[in-house]
Order: structure tokens, then sequence, then C-alpha cells
């Protein structure tokens, strides 16, 4: 059984057809890249996974539970966590408050044991942050804890959104164009992290720009061309994949 | 720089005696009246402060929460059951001491409904109408919320003016003190001007404990997060809405409360306090507080309420909010006390190296 199942799922935008009867599957412990030209529908794709959109058709299941068309919050709580391809960190926060609302789904308290701030809601608390500063560590970011978000440069805000997408201890981890923005020696270092990403047995989803990273990282890749995916395969037969060259390459 | 958030409750309590001392050793205890109005304004205002400065969510309807609590409170405490003594509800709520008789003005007995049965009746009402309005309006952002918040404010206001049980254009008098624990009542008579004037601002300081522990918690951080960005909030697992909905119906009951307490103190309420240029107020009260300074909107509560109380700004009452808000969002859209006053030392004094903490 598939981590995530996606099957012949659709999305139209009035007259665009953004995503049409596609299908794949992220197989426990993987990594699955998803690539394709600009406006191939992927971030759609992604959208619909994570339930920001509604697909029109299709059924999309995580850990065999539908989760098309439930609000993101419950795919959050099933285990799904996600970065965006447009920085989403909350600027006026710190680093480390940034990463611990990433423990959001891993804790219970509510209003009224935050307000009287009982014994248990403290524990949790220190909980929280010891677990958001680890995040912070692996990703390699623990010196920036006490900064605002808003403060720090492009590459350590795509770090605060890792390691907030890591503290919620995600069964699926949804990059969405993480290499955006980042020089190569970023770039490179991403592609290491990754790779322990998954040494933690965190499946990953990846959609990028970057082939060369995708290559690198990716276990199996998909590939997409204006909402349709066009080949599905290990790296080395995507790259040499007649469809696929075309798609890049031009005739 | 971070001190606890008791010892910041502590320093409070402290400037609270001290006003008092300062007011009644100047021969001014008559100020206190006025502070203690002050206070229960200001507890609607750090409901507001709280939806506002991190929920991210504006309301113009918080008066008309306001007058839910002070008009409920104020219409079931002076209903005079005398004449229905002998209907079996009535007798049951005698037993249980929910209704007591008392000396009216006039110096007959009425039998009247329990302060503690109104304000648990008025809490009630005002959260099941924050959680009618919230559902629909909080969907809506901005300028939309701004506007279907207004309304309900409009509606609250015209059903205080044009309804004669409640007074109309007279509003409700004769409200009894609210009598909390044996002893220590709401209520305006001057003997317990004192008593009541550290009731009204120890009332303020558990809300602000409350409210500072809840701002510093998983809750409060969602909150913020949601304020931040919405879309990374929901996808860390955050419940936007239902998140907002809560803190809406927070805010709602805490003017709710100070409604009824005020109402008791006063001993009635009228119309203008269900007018939408009261919601404008509690409005420019957090944005002068600074939107996310639950202490800079208390100050601004506490100073600009005790000033409008006294009369400083005369026939421009109004004006005067309405010319704050213009101004505070042009000038200082993130409060005047919350202004950075360190980035605007900085600007006089070099600037220090980053990293290097004094």
């Amino acid at each position: 059984m598939a981590l995530l199942e996606v099957d012949r799922v659709s999305k139209r935008f009035g007259g665009v057809q953004a995503v049409r009867g596609v299908s794949f599957r992220v197989e426990e412990g993987t990594v699955k890249g998803l690539i394709g030209p600009n406006g191939a529908g992927k971030t759609t794709l992604f959208d619909l996974v994570s339930g920001f959109r509604a697909p029109d058709e299709g059924t999309i299941r995580f850990r065999d539970r539908r989760v098309d068309g439930r609000p993101p919050h419950e795919a959050a709580a099933l285990g799904m966590s996600r970065t965006f391809q447009n920085l989403k960190v909350f600027p006026h926060m710190t680093a480390l408050e940034n990463v611990m609302v990433g423990r959001h789904v891993r804790s219970t308290g509510g209003f009224v044991s935050g307000m009287l701030h009982t014994p248990r809601s403290r524990r949790e608390e220190r909980a929280i942050a010891q677990a958001a500063l680890e995040a912070m560590e692996f990703v390699g970011i623990a010196g920036l804890a006490g900064i605002p978000a808003g403060s720090l440069s492009y590459g350590q805000q795509r770090g605060v959104e890792l390691a907030r997408a890591l503290a919620s201890e995600p069964a699926l981890l949804l990059l969405d164009e993480p290499a955006a923005g980042l020089n190569m020696r970023e770039t490179a270092d991403l592609a290491g992290l990754i790779g322990r990403i998954r040494e933690r047995g965190v499946t990953v989803l990846v959609v990028e720009h970057d082939m060369s990273l995708v290559m690198s990282v990716s276990d199996e890749v998909a590939v997409l061309c204006f909402g349709e995916k066009i080949a599905d395969a290990a790296p080395r037969a995507v790259q040499e994949n007649a469809d696929v060259v075309r798609v890049y390459l031009g005739e | 720089m971070r001190t606890s958030r008791a010892a910041q409750v502590a320093a409070f309590g402290a400037v609270v005696v001290a006003a008092q001392l300062a007011a009644s050793g100047a021969g001014k205890a008559f100020f206190l009246t006025q502070l203690t109005m002050s206070a229960y304004y200001t507890l609607a205002v750090l409901g507001l402060s709280l939806l506002m400065g991190y929920a991210g969510q504006i309301s113009l309807g918080q008066a008309g929460f306001f007058a839910i609590g002070g008009y409920t409170s104020a219409l079931l405490t002076t209903l005079d059951l005398s004449s229905r003594r002998g209907h079996p509800a009535v007798a049951a709520l005698v037993r249980l001491h929910l209704a007591t008789p008392r000396p009216d003005l006039f110096g007959g007995q009425v039998l009247g409904l329990s302060p503690w049965l109104a304000c648990l009746a008025a809490v009630v009402l005002g959260a099941a109408v924050a959680v009618a309005l919230g559902v629909p309006v909080l969907r809506l952002r901005g300028h939309y919320l701004a506007m279907a918040t207004l309304a309900f404010g409009t509606i609250v206001s015209s059903i205080a003016v044009g309804t004669q049980a409640l007074g109309a254009a007279d509003g409700i008098s004769g409200v009894p003190p609210f009598e909390l624990v044996p002893g220590l009542r709401v209520g305006g008579g001057s003997a317990d001007r004192v008593p009541n004037y550290y009731l009204a601002w120890g009332l303020v300081a558990l809300a602000m404990l409350l409210l500072l522990n809840l701002i510093h918690s998983r809750t409060g951080r969602a909150l913020a997060a949601i304020h931040g960005a919405e879309d990374a909030a929901r996808a860390m697992g955050v419940d936007a809405g239902a998140l907002k909905l809560r803190t809406f119906v927070l805010a709602a009951v805490t003017a709710t409360v100070s409604g009824v307490l005020l109402t008791h103190y006063n001993g009635g309420i009228g119309p203008s306090e269900a007018g939408v240029m009261k919601s404008v107020r509690y409005v420019a009260i957090v944005a002068v507080g600074g939107m996310g300074s639950l202490w800079g909107t208390l100050t601004a509560s506490a100073v600009l309420n005790f000033l409008s109380l006294r009369g400083y700004f005369g026939a421009y009452d109004d004006a005067v909010f309405g010319g704050i808000l213009v101004a505070v969002m042009l000038f200082f859209p993130d409060g005047i006390l919350a202004a950075d006053l360190r980035a605007l030392l900085s600007r006089v004094a070099p600037r220090r190296a980053p990293g290097e903490e004094t």
C-alpha cells in the first residue's frame, strides 16, 4: 500500500485545465520528484494533495484515507507537512517560534489551559521548544533561534520553513520548489538534507525546477506537462524518455 | 529583558495602588469613580486587543456585545417578580436565593432576580450571538469583516433605541448593585468607591494575566501564526476558522461581562453604550496602544477613557476618538505606545552591531 495515492485527479480554473486525470503513487520511505515546465500544474497538484484546493474529479488517499477536499489542517493532523514556493514564514515571530508552530499537531493545549498556564501546559511548552530546537539543529539553523523570521535571508527562511515542517514529525513531507532562490552551494546542502530526511524514514514529495537536484535525490520522478502526466519512472529512465526530452529541450 | 508575567502584573498592581493613594490623598477621591469605569471599559478593550492584535481580525461590533451584557443584566435585575410570587418557577427561584426581595427607590419592596443569574444569562446570550455572528462573518477579511461587524453594532444600537422594554432613548435605570461576595458589591455608592476601584482594576489585572498567558501558549502562537501567514498556519495543522471563532467569542464575552459590571456599577445603561461610536472608540484605543500590545492597550484605555469620562474632550468626545484613529492609522500604524523606542533612539545614537547584547 502506497503512502500517498493520487487517482485520476482533475482541476479546472475557468477555461484552463490545470490538472487532467493525473494519477501517481508515493511509496513509503521514498523520495518522489515531480517536475515539469512552467504551468504544467505542479503547484496545483500540490495544493490538491495538501488540501488547499479540492479536485473537481478523482481521489487522493493518504495513509489509506480519503483526503481530497478536506481542509489543510486535517491533512496536517494525519501527518502531511508542506513548505511553500513563495516562502511563508511568520515574519513577526522568531525563528524558534516559527518552528514551534510546527509542533501544533503534536500538542494539545487549548484556550483554557493556555490562559491558566497549568503545570501540564508548561511541561508541554518546554517539550515543544525542545522538539523545535532539535528540528532546527537537524536543518542546521539552531543559531537563528532568537531572530525574527522576517529579518532572515531568503535561504535562512527556507531553512525555517523546512525545520517548521519537520518539527511536526510528518509521515509525508511536501517540498514546493525548495531550491528556488538558492545558490549552487545551498542547493547542494539541500540535496544532502533531503537525503538525511529520507534516512529518518520520512517520505518526501518534491516539486522542483532544478533538474540536477531532482535527479540526484529522487527514487522516482513523475513529469507533468500541460496538466497531464507524461512519464513516471526512475530518474535515469525519465531522462531518457523521448517525450520528456521533447518537452524540456524542444523537437 | 523578559520579566515574568506575574512580575509585570505585580508592577501594574503597584501603579493601581499608587493612583488610588494619590487620588485619595489629593482630596480627589471622586476621580476613583471615573477610574473604576475606565477599568470596565478596559476589560472590553483588552478582549478586542486580543482579537485585533493577535488574531488579526477587526470588529466594529464590540459595543454591541457590551450592550448585550449591560441590557440583559439591567432588564433581568430590574424585573419585579413580587406579583408572581405564587408561580412555582418564581417560588423555586426564591428558594434557591436566585430571586431576592430588596427595597425599591420609593420604599416599597420588589422581588428581583439575582445579578449572578442575570450575568450568567448575559454571558450565554453574548456568546451565542457571537457564535451566530462569527460563523458567517469570520469568513470575511479586512474591510468586509469591518463592515459586517459594523452592521451588527448598528442593529444592536437600533434595537436598544427602538425597544420600549429596554427604555428606548432613556435606557434602563434603577439597576441594583451586584453582590459578588458578602460585603463586596459592584455598585456606585460613595462608601463603596475604594473597594469598587480595587475590584475593577483587580479584574483587569486578572484578565491581563490570563491573556498574557494565552498569547505565550500554543494557542497564542497559533493565533499569531494565522495573523502572520494564514496558509502556512493551516498547513501546520492550525484550524484557523475554529481558532478565529473562539477568539471572537472570547472577545465578545469580555465585552459582555464588562457591560454587565459597568451597568451594575452605574446603576443603569443607556443606548449610547450600544452606539457605533463606542465601537470605533474601542478600536481607536487598541490602535493607539499598538496592535499586539496588551500593555499598550491597557495604558491607552486607562488614560483615554479617564480623560473622556472626566469630560476633557467636551462636545468633541467622539470626534477626538475618530481623529485619534485616523491619525494613528496614518502616522503610527503599529501604535503610538508600541512605537519602537529603540528604533527611534538608534537614529540619534550610533547603532550597535547585531549580536552585541547589553
